[in-house]
């Protein structure tokens, strides 16, 4: 088989890659917030449940909450008499975000509580509530300051989706894979691989980048 | 001006842990007077401020704003506990502040700092806020730097959005804490000026914590002199600088004159 047989398989299965590091990027964004969000709430329940969360999925593996979603929670799921089995690619979109979303809560935090004291003075001598503080002044300058930290935690998660290759998800690791076992060409498909998710990594970074400017306008807008 | 106080501070102490910021502070400022407060650092002058703002807690005594305690509120029974976030907020609208290092929202435009509060909190509409802020662009003479973020301005104009700011919030008494210790010596000026303009033009109540001595002279009806968490001094402007009664003013005033 010559190398160009490969590639439409591969691009299938990056195909897959790209969809599950979207979805469960922005999926994990929302949890970040939620979370990061949550632990700096005077609410002692918000901040527990925030508190558990982030601490469980950054204490454990990516690989064993993979397979606790996939395999054991049908399992739990039937011994209280709900269906719980879930679709290869929620599970893999679930596990990827839940565990994006916990690293990133503490970007979030960091963010959030980098703000200076002088803006909360200014918003209460203006009577903003606290919300409004939050939402208006806090967040939108938090926001640039995260993005350096979310560009990495983005590729980090598109290099962490060839673990759902294991819950038999078709994505780029799982096609190559495949034609390694029908080829033995291991040299040309691994080498394809490693320029495959570099390419795509090289995108998301130009992306992210992009995004951080656009956030961050304000911050560079000449005179 | 009329003779009610419109701010009371009724034997106000304030702690920092060990250290008394405020040693039963009595003072009163009347409705539409400019009082300046000078003073040593470390004196309580910017403490008077914050409290009044409401970012300091007092820890004794009583303030009272309009006729109503500030850090306190009356309960079911007639009693006075301390005051609620919601007493804080409805007493709050009264009061503007000044802030030595501008305190600007940084993200947002010069018409937007101006703009944001009075949509959000006092509930104007947009073209209202809008026409508010420009008025009051005009009235500190940055009426072609409404799309500027506060980073693309110097000093000078960004202290003089942050006095158009606290405006737009109309408030009755509008505190300046050190409005110009920040800023580059050529641009104290024109911020004074402005300050000087509502002194002249407004009847707001102004309360200014200062070191400029000959700008607090020009404009205020009061000078108080602070030290050591009291007042040691008060008088009209020309007396006390020209005349002052207490040794420690004398000196004080030698020290920043010369």
């Amino acid at each position: 088989m010559h190398w160009t047989e490969y590639l439409p398989p591969l691009m299938e299965g990056a195909w897959v890659t790209i969809q599950l590091t979207v979805y469960s990027t922005v999926l994990g964004a929302a949890l970040a917030f939620a979370a990061g969000i949550g632990k700096l709430s005077s609410n002692w329940l918000i901040k527990a449940v925030s508190v558990a969360y982030i601490e469980v999925f950054r204490g454990t593996s990516l690989l064993v909450q993979l397979f606790w979603l996939y395999f054991a929670l049908p399992i739990a799921g039937m011994a209280i008499g709900i269906d719980l089995r879930l679709p290869p690619v929620a599970a893999g979109v679930l596990a990827l975000s839940l565990n994006i979303g916990a690293y990133g809560a503490e970007v979030v935090r960091g963010a959030i509580q980098s703000v200076h004291q002088d803006q909360h003075e200014a918003a209460r001598a203006l009577n903003f509530t606290p919300r409004q503080t939050l939402w208006n002044i806090t967040i939108p300058q938090a926001i640039p300051e995260m993005m350096p930290s979310f560009g990495n935690l983005a590729v980090q998660n598109l290099k962490d989706t060839a673990l759902v290759s294991l819950i038999s998800l078709g994505d780029l690791a799982f096609r190559a894979e495949q034609i390694r076992n029908y080829t033995q060409d291991s040299t040309t498909i691994y080498s394809m691989l490693l320029v495959t998710y570099f390419g795509m990594a090289l995108v998301l970074t130009a992306i992210m980048r992009s995004l951080e400017a656009y956030v961050g306008r304000w911050r560079t807008a000449r005179s | 001006m009329t003779d009610d106080p419109i701010i009371k501070f009724d034997s106000v102490v304030k702690r920092f842990g060990d250290l008394t910021v405020l040693d039963e502070l009595n003072f009163e400022v009347k409705k539409g007077e400019k009082v300046s407060i000078i003073g040593p650092s470390g004196s309580g002058k910017s403490t008077v401020l914050r409290i009044l703002m409401t970012l300091e807690e007092i820890n004794g005594g009583m303030v009272t704003v309009g006729g109503e305690p500030l850090w306190h509120e009356k309960a079911a029974d007639g009693s006075l506990k301390p005051a609620s976030e919601a007493h804080l907020r409805k007493m709050r609208v009264q009061l503007g502040m000044v802030f030595q290092q501008f305190n600007l929202f940084p993200h947002m435009t010069v018409l937007r700092n101006i703009t944001e509060a009075p949509t959000k909190v006092l509930g104007l509409s947009k073209a209202e806020a809008k026409e508010r802020a420009e008025e009051l662009l005009e009235l500190v003479g940055l009426a072609d730097q409404a799309s500027k973020y506060p980073h693309q301005l110097s000093g000078g104009q960004q202290q003089r959005v942050g006095i158009a700011r606290a405006l737009a919030m109309r408030p009755n008494v509008l505190l300046f804490d050190e409005p110009t210790s920040a800023l580059d010596p050529e641009l104290v000026g024109e911020v004074l000026n402005v300050i000087g303009k509502l002194a002249e033009e407004h009847d707001l109540t102004m309360l200014l914590v200062t070191h400029e001595m000959r700008f607090a002279r020009e404009i205020s009806d009061r000078v108080c002199f602070f030290d050591q968490g009291r007042i040691r001094e008060e008088g009209a402007p020309e007396d006390l600088f020209t005349d002052p009664n207490e040794e420690r003013t004398r000196e004080f005033l030698k020290a920043v004159l010369d």
